[in-house]
């Protein structure tokens, strides 16, 4: 057995047993980040207070909630709107962040993008947080068919419905995910242990990798420098501090990260307080009817690029360029063939491919809203085409690109 | 691991052990996840097909699933082409059209349109005739009929009778 002292004080008892001292440098005052950033490298800690916000909103409705088809709507709808004190709030906390947790995740990933940050060690960073996109999609959507109204209903049907496959008609493999010929009983009660259990679990995981993956190769920085943070945190600890090109994670960086948290979170409550509408389809504010259709189904904002890009085409075509959509972004740091891992606009090309993404992923967005007629229906197909011609061209354009 | 001695042989007997323990509990989280058997016992619906008016469609359930049923007027009858016709249910001589009525795309359920005479899916804009037959993309094929059998004036779904089989067997219906 290990050897131990008479403790002097409860923190020397606490460091005896536990290195607290030593946990604390490793996983703050002595974690090192390039001073070089700017307000963009707080996303992630913006996106940590939102999950969180999520997490306690979320026990806080779960005390009230009822798994069950002939109960969920009104326990949702009246029970915690109407009768639970500050009920309302917890749910339109809950919703405004599902919605507003991925506005701040498609900042963080175009930042990532845009400064190269998943290049030179750092691929691990964007696969995990890939990762944690899909699992964050598919917490939502399960999220999603727990009020029971009719685009719950609806949503679910037709996402289970493209587990079918098209053309390969696995109708077995639909029923299996509902426990039912549709959504019923059993497919409420399995998206409710999904959304509650299962995969806050796998974010939780996640969260954990996509930290640790951040260890070994740092924090990027504006210029995509390299740093060498041995070094530079030598001479932060030295006392030069002003020449070092690193500060310590708490309480430099924190600082800094946790004004920008604040005027996010007053953006935040803002829409909790005054515009928590656009959180919550009228549509759904009808209880779940298996026999009418609402006469138009949209996914959320967030889902409606990759919507409409199932949308333009036939089943089978339509299902394999969403696929397409769906696993591509994962693959960027070995699409992107060139070695340079400096901000976008110094990359010739890429920067143009970067802004074209952004607009197509924008105008794609726009078009998923609208209903499928006319002129809307051939924007949506173009930009569908578009942003497959986008990603087969990267390798070719990012080959070429000129070496820094 | 080392190849050969005892701490390989334990290694490859746990293995052997985990490997019949993951395959047991996958089968059973799949069992788990089949639909029970009372959702499967409370599959059949009976119609009653003298009820209906002709050319005025009729929405039934059927596993929970909506069911258009459409008594086709003469003109109808007279206008349909030869798939049209392979579509037909007819039950003491009047023609019905009966399918499930979840577009073939992803599940939603199209609108009647009785002054054009077909069906239109608001979700991504694809359209049937009054038979069933598709007309516009995206949907792959046309509505699926249900399993059915004729008893009469009655039709049972969810039981398969030999007119079902047949549609089966040329392809009318998955």
């Amino acid at each position: 057995m290990a050897h131990f002292e008479k403790a002097t004080s409860v923190k020397d008892w606490l460091n005896q047993r536990l290195a607290i001292e030593k946990v604390e440098k490793v996983m703050a005052s002595e974690y090192w980040i390039p001073k070089n950033i700017n307000f963009l490298w707080a996303m992630g800690m913006v996106l940590m207070i939102t999950f969180i916000l999520l997490l306690v909103s979320g026990i806080f409705l779960l005390m009230y909630y009822q798994p069950n088809v002939a109960t969920a709507f009104d326990s949702v709808n009246y029970t915690i709107m109407r009768e639970v004190g500050f009920g309302w709030l917890w749910r339109h906390i809950h919703g405004v962040a599902a919605s507003v947790v991925f506005l701040i995740i498609y900042i963080h990933m175009f930042t990532g993008i845009y400064y190269g940050s998943y290049k030179k060690g750092r691929e691990m960073i964007w696969i995990s947080g890939m990762l944690l996109f899909i699992t964050f999609s598919a917490e939502a959507f399960s999220g999603y068919m727990l009020p029971w109204g009719q685009m719950s209903y609806w949503a679910g049907m037709v996402i289970t419905n493209i587990f079918s496959l098209g053309g390969l008609h696995l109708d077995g493999l639909v029923e299996w995910l509902r426990g039912d010929y549709v959504p019923a009983q059993a497919f409420l009660n399995r998206f409710f242990m999904l959304h509650v259990l299962l995969l806050p679990l796998a974010i939780l995981g996640l969260i954990g990798l996509h930290f640790a993956a951040l260890r070994i190769p740092h924090v990027n920085n504006q210029d995509g420098e390299e740093i060498d943070f041995d070094a530079e945190a030598q001479k932060y600890l030295a006392g030069d501090k002003k020449g070092s090109k690193v500060m310590r994670f708490a309480n430099d960086f924190m600082s800094k990260d946790m004004m920008v948290v604040g005027i996010y979170l007053i953006f935040f409550f803002y829409l909790v307080f005054y515009h928590y509408n656009f959180a919550m389809d009228p549509v759904n504010f009808d209880p779940a009817d298996g026999l009418k259709t609402p006469a138009h189904i949209y996914p959320e904002w967030y889902f409606l690029w990759s919507y409409e890009i199932l949308r333009p085409f036939s089943v089978n075509i339509g299902l394999i360029a969403f696929g397409f959509a769906q696993v591509i972004f994962v693959l960027l740091p070995f699409l992107d063939r060139s070695p340079n891992a400096v901000p976008a606009n110094r990359r010739g090309a890429f920067g143009i491919w970067f802004w074209l993404l952004l607009i197509d992923m924008i105008v794609l967005t726009a078009m998923g809203k609208l209903p499928p007629e006319g002129a809307f229906s051939t924007i949506g197909l173009v930009a569908a085409l578009a942003f497959i011609a986008l990603w087969i061209a990267l390798p070719f354009i990012t080959a070429k690109e000129k070496k820094l | 691991m080392e190849k050969n001695g005892r701490r390989g042989f334990m290694g490859k007997a746990f293995g052997a052990v985990a490997a019949v323990g993951a395959v047991g509990s996958l089968v059973a989280m799949k069992k788990s996840w089949d639909p029970l058997p009372s959702v499967k016992a409370a599959g059949f619906t009976t119609l009653d097909m003298t009820a209906y008016k002709a050319g005025e469609l009729v929405t039934e359930k059927w596993r929970g699933k909506p069911i258009f049923v459409l008594k086709k007027t003469p003109e109808m009858v007279a206008k349909q082409n030869e798939d049209d016709k392979a579509r037909d249910i007819v039950v003491n001589g009047e023609h019905f059209m009966v399918a499930i009525g979840l577009c073939t795309h992803l599940g939603c359920i199209p609108a009647y349109y009785p002054e054009d005479e077909d069906f239109v899916c608001a979700c991504h804009g694809g359209k049937f005739d009054f038979a069933g037959m598709v007309t516009k993309v995206p949907p792959p094929r046309g509505l699926d009929i249900p399993p059915f059998r004729i008893d009469g004036n009655k039709l049972v779904l969810g039981e398969i009778g030999p007119e079902y089989e047949k549609m089966k067997e040329n392809g009318v219906t998955l």
